[in-house]
């Protein structure tokens, strides 16, 4: 457990990276966790050539989910939206290191969520009321 | 275990003796005895209530009501005996007043699908409260929604009582129903539901009671409350999830339509009509969890034995021996009442800089179990101002040492986040 709230997981929650809303994204999607009340809404700004230029996010939320979002974000920079929509789950839940309760998993994930949702340019995620910008 | 010896931490009740009743209460999580403070959500099982409904398994299993061998009418004696149990645990007029059900969830919205849809109309107004669960929230919105009635929300004060001044404003708008909760899930708050009906019964209006949080922490008595309806879960007062109940007022329950159309609840049934059973079974279509409310009736059984009034004493003294002490913690504060005055041993709390819900994994990693999240109660959430809290619920079981273990556990988190 004292292992589950890792020095760098407690670094990136108190001190978030890319945190805040960003100005002339291209791309934005926001999520909740309804469970804990985690809330994200993920930004991008895409250039021309289809690559990040830029991403934020911006959300309130437990440990688990705040830190998961600014390591994803710290990656995704300079990415193509192909390479953006390829990051899987198994990859965040490694970038964060720990083994996390079915109950936490949606915390974790939560900013996958966000991004895949921005990713793929849309304001709800498919399924639910999916609308395509 | 630490014995504490402050003034405050006496209690009328022999809690290790009553421990040594429920089996669960000595298990382990992460090789820690386990804390339970999540009794809000459900209550742990004394082994009189497991042995109750293991014998009907084991003993004389058939389904009730129909059978005319020795096994059917055993089983129906138990079940109907519960019934006269709970007739007298709340002081029902009659015992075929109480229906049982699934939980305090399924008995509002059968009193909603049935006396609501025939008497709330167009321009109609029900009026509840922003503590409620949204067990007896969402059903009177919808139902307020559906057939355009108005749904009026009393308000709380910062301390998480309800305004009183607010509820008598809306008894002025003649309202048909009001359903309030007899005490908050959230917050503890315990609101005046006597005075409260007495003042709803003069502006006209019917009143149901959400007796949840309520009816397994204290002497709770139907005919003192005047009330015309209260509904409770057994899951949360020491019997199985599966049998709950609504208590109505028969002159009321007679003229209502049924819930639901099955078996049991018939009288007659011919091609082109059918006729109703008598009460209670009218309400109560097809096979009842007939062994959880055999379990109901021997958790009754053991309330009544320690005594409802003890075991509100003894919550009561845990919360004088908890608030204190968590309120003294730097950058903790404590949602609802701030003093055991009208609340029970539910305290919902936040600490800067932790999420709720880390919390909760913290204090899981010493085998305390709380709840983190909204309760179901995002009204009061949003009333409050945050989308979570931490919630320790206490029952007849926990001690001052489990309330010392919690305060460490406090400590362990904020060391932790460093706040």
């Amino acid at each position: 457990m004292d292992d589950f709230y890792r020095e760098f997981i407690l670094d990136h929650y108190k001190n978030p990276h890319n945190f805040g809303e960003l100005e002339g994204a291209t791309h934005q999607y926001h999520d909740t966790n309804p469970l804990c009340g985690d809330e994200i809404t993920m930004y991008l700004k895409i250039g021309a050539d289809e690559r990040v230029v830029d991403v934020a996010f911006n959300g309130k939320g437990c440990a688990i989910s705040q830190a998961s979002a600014s390591i994803l974000t710290d990656e995704v920079r300079g990415k193509t939206l192909d390479e953006l929509r390829a990051i899987d789950r198994d990859h965040v839940l490694e970038n964060l290191g720990i083994t996390l309760t079915p109950a936490r998993l949606k915390c974790a994930l939560l900013s996958l969520k966000a991004l895949k949702g921005s990713a793929w340019g849309l304001h709800e995620w498919p399924g639910e009321e999916a609308k395509t910008s | 275990m630490a014995v504490a010896t402050t003034r405050e931490a006496s209690t009328p009740l022999d809690v290790e003796r009553i421990r040594a009743d429920f089996p669960v209460l000595s298990r382990t999580a992460h090789g820690k005895t386990v804390v339970y403070l999540d009794n809000a959500a459900t209550s742990q099982k004394p082994r009189a209530v497991i042995d109750a409904m293991s014998s009907v398994y084991e003993e004389h299993n058939a389904n009730i009501h129909r059978g005319v061998y020795a096994f059917s009418e055993r089983t129906t004696a138990l079940f109907e005996g519960a019934r006269e149990k709970v007739a007298r645990f709340i002081n029902a007029p009659q015992t075929r007043e109480v229906i049982f059900c699934r939980n305090a969830t399924e008995g509002l919205n059968l009193v909603m699908h049935t006396w609501g849809r025939e008497h709330i109309g167009a321009g109609d107004v029900i009026v509840t409260t922003v503590l409620e669960h949204h067990s007896n929230f969402v059903p009177w919105q919808q139902l307020a929604q559906q057939v355009g009635a108005t749904l009026i929300v009393v308000d709380i004060d910062d301390d998480g009582r309800l305004r009183r001044d607010q509820f008598t404003a809306a008894m002025a708008k003649r309202p048909k129903l009001v359903t309030i909760t007899h005490t908050s899930n959230g917050l503890g708050t315990v609101t005046p539901a006597k005075e409260l009906t007495a003042e709803a019964h003069a502006a006209g209006a019917l009143v149901v009671i959400d007796g949840a949080q309520s009816v397994p922490h204290a002497k709770v008595d139907v005919r003192d409350l005047d009330c015309d309806f209260l509904a409770f879960s057994g899951h949360k007062m020491l019997a199985p999830p599966g049998s709950g109940v609504v208590w109505g007022r028969a002159a009321i329950l007679e003229k209502m339509r049924p819930f639901m159309y099955g078996g049991d609840m018939i009288s007659r049934v011919a091609v082109d009509l059918s006729t109703w059973n008598e009460l209670p079974w009218k309400f109560e279509a097809g096979t009842s969890a007939y062994v959880d409310a055999i379990g109901l009736g021997a958790a009754v059984d053991y309330l009544e034995n320690v005594g409802m009034q003890q075991i509100h004493a003894h919550e009561r003294a845990l919360v004088e021996y908890a608030l204190p002490r968590l309120m003294a913690i730097p950058g903790l504060a404590v949602f609802g009442p701030k003093t055991a005055e009208d609340r029970v041993g539910v305290i919902s709390f936040d600490i800067a800089g932790i999420h709720p819900h880390d919390v909760a994994q913290i204090f899981d990693s010493e085998a305390i179990c709380v709840r983190a999240g909204h309760h179901c109660n995002q009204p009061l959430m949003t009333r409050l101002g945050t989308p979570a809290t931490t919630r320790a619920s206490f029952y007849l079981y926990n001690t001052f040492a489990e309330i010392d273990l919690l305060l460490a556990a406090i400590a362990k988190a904020k060391t932790l986040f460093k706040v």
